[in-house]
């Protein structure tokens, strides 16, 4: 099996943790991803006004060399996700504006390319099964909360990706890689992430919601399909532990780099220096390094 | 016919404003037969019928057309001013010169003008050759079925009976009640349920015209207006009920248990209930789903504590056929299932409930005995959160409608609470207050200032679980801030839906539903309980959602249209209906199976079709299918319908000659 793959920017700087476990794990459960030639930023955000056809221009370049390449295409960002996917949405129900975007970017695409997020990958393609048989090292059902954030589900009219309300293909996966998944109520709301620049004491505060309530649910680790809430409620602890005495923290964890911990793949692959929250503690006293 | 007069209505401005009255009065006075035509503001009116009335007396008329609206808004006012003259009202026929002319003609008067004439012409070559018929009788079956036992079938049910006509009245549950029997006080004057529907119950089963079928359901609707045959099924009890003493013991000591609809899942159910909770006076079944018997037949203690010996694991359903004249539908509603609202917790969280549930905690032979408990620990609560319009007046993803009861019933719910748990604080998440009927307002306005009940106007968000809370989420929007509260419980006014199954009853009856299944009336404001199917009415909320008071109203005027037709001594019906010419029928069937009323069948001794004319509601489906065109409709024969078309035709080969 063969996907064609769009990192997206941050995944080839800040979220090197969440590209490289999740390449290797690839590997390591047969598939390949096959990273797309002369690919651009994805644009980060998908235009809330109707006529921003300006913004729509790189995801449906991106799209559109993608059809050169193959039928579908897979990214572990939740952004890039859902502005690719939105746009692709966008270009293939409408008429008046698919005609712009490919006067615009030079390129003739229909919106034919089918855009899947790698944890679809997982469940669809390779099966959660199958996973279970593969593993090669016991999390022992360690406790881990699944944060979707917002970008994977929402709107969900377009996404089509789960419950937008109770998803569950993070807890079936987790459950997959013998972790307890942690239901918490904030598992579906915003982390803030958009503020973290301009109001950064707004994002602190959705971060500190979002993990008061994983700790309180009995959460060791929260995992993230997304660098962005991956930046969010991890980076930010350190605000948090300023502003709310006796915070514990906890560690926030890529899910491609639980799987390939599961996997039985080399820790320093999964490059777990770079989540700002060290997990090995956490890891190591579970004798799980 | 030779002395034909025609009548061309101005219809105010409506015709006259766009053909040239006067112009086509004149022309037609010069067309064949005709021996008076006139022309006049409102044919209709007083004046303008009695310009027809002289016209027959003093010229001897022997057929009429009158020139102006649509046929189904006058041809019966105009016949019967030509029956009172003594003529044969089916020598009167309209010429429609409104919708199919001036209406679609404005401002081109002189084609309108043309064109009117045309039509006048036509209509007077298909006049020619009616026949005079003779009105048909038919027997009438003065025996209404009421479909659904709640207050709506009830009340229907006990006008019908009190003028003396019998009733057949079927309930899908064991025993009668519907959602009535599950409520505590009732807006706005705070009457206990029980006291409205109590001697309404009575009063049924002491009433000898009333037959009451509980735990059957309407299987087949066959025949019309006047003569349905109807074939009701009564489900398998599994208990003689002739037998049956009610004495309660089965009920007690069967050992299976399953959450009781009746009380919203708050407590369980045996699985041999009755339907009359707690008073025990009705007379139980056996739930097939959760029996163990009758799952597996390893147990028989109902049998064996029966001192009557009425236990009937082997009984069968039976099938009854009844003949009715009218039928009343009265299927009730159910509320929005909690289960499909995501943002609420999909029906998890075990103190967010519906208002059902709540009316069966206020209510004294409830699950609490009246206490306010919350469902998860039996705790007293006292932040207690009302969530109105959940899933009502939301077109993008539930209902479009406003369910019309819930802002009331809230509104009563906070205030009972309030009064049974002084230390507690309702709060209402709103939308709009609607408080349309009398002394509603009154009641909102005196539970608001009283007992200080805190209306938010926003919607909420989300609602979980947070601890032994639960956490919502809303917006204050008079504010325009976030609202976030801890509740003890929450109380979600879920919208009004049609009951479940009503697209089947729907159908079986012929009788259509809009896109949400709540019944359709003929017309919103001329016909409003009356379905377009004839002889089917419609009372309570299987119609729209809508409260007690103009429930019962509502099945009160559908026992007094059946009242009135029941009151003919026949039913008179227009013999404007299919016939068969037997010279020409080869018997081929085709019109048997495509008439949608079952009028036509085989007459085997002869072998050709015949008309059942009581059905026949001159559709004309057959006529069309019939492949040797032995199919005739009265008054509309292929010779008739032909010569109007050639009429219009030469006449517009005229205009277009001349144009």
């Amino acid at each position: 099996m063969e996907f064609l793959y769009f990192p997206g920017c941050t995944l080839y700087t800040k979220a090197q943790n969440l590209d490289e476990a999740g390449r290797a794990c690839a590997k390591a459960l047969g598939f390949e991803l096959k990273e797309l030639s002369n690919w651009t930023c994805c644009g980060a955000t998908f235009p809330l006004a109707k006529d921003n056809i300006m913004a729509l221009a790189p995801p449906a370049r991106i799209l559109a060399r993608a059809k050169e390449e193959g039928s579908a295409l897979t990214t572990l960002c939740s952004v890039c996700f859902n502005v690719i996917k939105r746009t692709n949405e966008l270009i293939k129900g409408d008429e008046e504006k698919r005609e712009k975007i490919n006067t615009f970017i030079e390129m003739d695409y229909q919106g034919d390319v089918q855009v899947i997020h790698y944890l679809e990958i997982l469940k669809r393609e390779v099966g959660f099964d199958t996973i279970k048989g593969a593993l090669k090292r016991d999390l022992q059902e360690m406790r881990v909360a699944p944060f979707y954030g917002c970008m994977l589900l929402r709107p969900s009219e377009e996404m089509e990706f789960d419950d937008k309300e109770a998803p569950t293909i993070f807890e079936e996966f987790l459950g997959a890689i013998n972790c307890e998944p942690v239901d918490f109520p904030y598992k579906i709301e915003c982390c803030g992430a958009f503020q973290s620049v301009g109001a950064p004491e707004v994002a602190t505060e959705c971060a500190y919601a979002i993990l008061n309530s994983a700790i309180r649910n009995g959460a060791e680790a929260v995992t993230t399909t997304c660098p962005l809430c991956q930046f969010n409620i991890d980076n930010m602890q350190r605000e948090i532990r300023q502003k709310y005495n006796g915070f514990p923290g906890i560690p926030i964890i890529y899910f491609t780099q639980l799987l390939g911990l599961a996997l039985g793949l080399p820790v320093e692959k999964l490059e777990f220096h770079r989540n700002d929250v060290d997990p090995r503690p956490l890891l190591e006293k579970r004798g799980l390094l | 016919m030779k002395k034909i007069g025609v009548f061309i209505c101005h219809c105010g401005i409506n015709i006259a404003g766009t053909v040239d009255v006067k112009a086509v009065s004149r022309e037609t006075g010069e067309m064949e037969d005709v021996v008076h035509s006139e022309d006049y503001i409102y044919m209709c009116s007083d004046p303008g019928q009695l310009l027809i009335h002289n016209a027959i007396r003093e010229k001897g008329l022997d057929g009429v057309v009158v020139a102006c609206c649509s046929p189904t808004m006058h041809e019966a006012t105009f016949r019967k001013a030509v029956e009172s003259e003594g003529l044969n009202p089916y020598v009167c026929e309209i010429a429609n010169i409104r919708e199919q002319c001036s209406w679609v003609h404005q401002g081109d008067k002189e084609r309108a003008t043309s064109k009117a004439g045309e039509i006048i012409r036509s209509v007077l070559e298909k006049l020619r050759q009616n026949e005079a018929l003779e009105t048909l009788t038919m027997p009438l079956t003065k025996r209404a079925l009421v479909i659904g036992g709640g207050i709506a079938g009830i009340t229907a049910s006990i006008d019908l009976a009190d003028s003396g006509y019998e009733v057949i009245l079927v309930e899908r549950q064991p025993s009668i009640g519907g959602r009535l029997d599950q409520l505590s006080l009732t807006f706005p004057h705070l009457d206990d349920a029980r006291c409205i529907l109590g001697p309404k119950k009575a009063e049924i089963a002491n009433n000898p015209k009333i037959r009451v079928m509980p735990y059957c359901e309407v299987e087949e609707v066959k025949g019309f207006i006047g003569n349905f045959d109807v074939r009701i099924r009564r489900k398998p009890t599994y208990v003689d009920w002739d037998k049956c003493t009610a004495c309660g013991v089965c009920l007690e000591k069967c050992p299976v248990e399953s959450l009781s609809d009746f009380e919203r899942g708050l407590t369980t159910r045996k699985a041999i209930y009755t339907g009359a909770l707690s008073e025990n006076s009705g007379k139980p079944v056996i739930d097939p789903i959760h029996c163990r018997h009758l799952v597996d037949g390893t147990c028989t203690i109902c049998q064996e504590v029966c001192p009557e010996g009425a236990i009937r694991y082997d009984q069968g359903e039976e099938l009854l056929e009844e003949r009715v004249g009218a039928i009343v539908v009265a299927t009730g509603y159910d509320l929005f299932p909690m289960e499909k609202i995501g943002e609420y917790g999909y029906g998890r969280i075990p103190d967010v409930i519906d208002g059902l549930a709540f009316e069966r905690m206020l209510s004294p032979s409830g699950p609490t005995g009246g206490e306010i408990r919350r469902p998860s620990d039996g705790r007293i609560p006292r932040e207690v959160v009302f969530i109105q319009c959940v899933a009502s007046r939301d077109p993008e993803r539930y209902m479009p409608y406003c369910s019309r009861v819930c802002c009331m019933y809230t509104a009563k719910q906070a205030k009972l609470l309030k009064q049974k748990i002084p230390n507690s604080q309702p709060y209402i998440f709103f939308m709009d207050v609607r408080t349309d009927s009398k002394g509603y307002e009154e009641f909102l306005q005196g539970a608001i200032e009283e007992e200080e009940l805190i209306y938010l106007r926003g919607r909420v968000a989300r609602v979980f679980q947070e601890g032994d809370k639960v956490r919502v989420w809303g917006e204050d929007t008079l504010t325009n801030r976030k609202v976030e509260l801890d509740a003890d419980m929450v109380v979600l006014a879920t919208a009004v839906v049609p009951s479940e199954g009503i697209k089947d009853i729907a159908a079986r009856l012929r009788a259509t539903a809009d896109k949400h299944g709540f019944l359709t009336e003929a017309h919103i404001k001329l016909y409003p309980v009356e379905s377009p199917t004839k002889g089917i009415f419609l009372a309570g909320c299987g119609q729209g959602p809508k409260d007690i008071t103009d429930t019962v109203a509502q099945a009160s005027a559908t026992a007094s249209k059946i009242q009135s037709l029941f009151s003919q001594d026949a039913l008179l019906q227009d013999p404007l209906v299919a016939f068969v010419d037997p010279e020409i029928c080869s018997g081929c069937g085709i019109c048997v199976q495509v008439c949608p009323y079952e009028a036509r069948e085989m007459d085997e001794y002869r072998g050709i079709s015949k008309v059942h004319e009581a059905l026949c509601q001159g559709c004309g489906a057959c006529i069309a299918a019939c492949p040797n065109n032995a199919c005739e409709l009265r008054n509309s024969k292929a010779v008739q319908v032909f010569g109007m078309m050639e009429t219009f035709a030469e006449g517009a080969e005229g205009s277009l000659a001349d144009g």
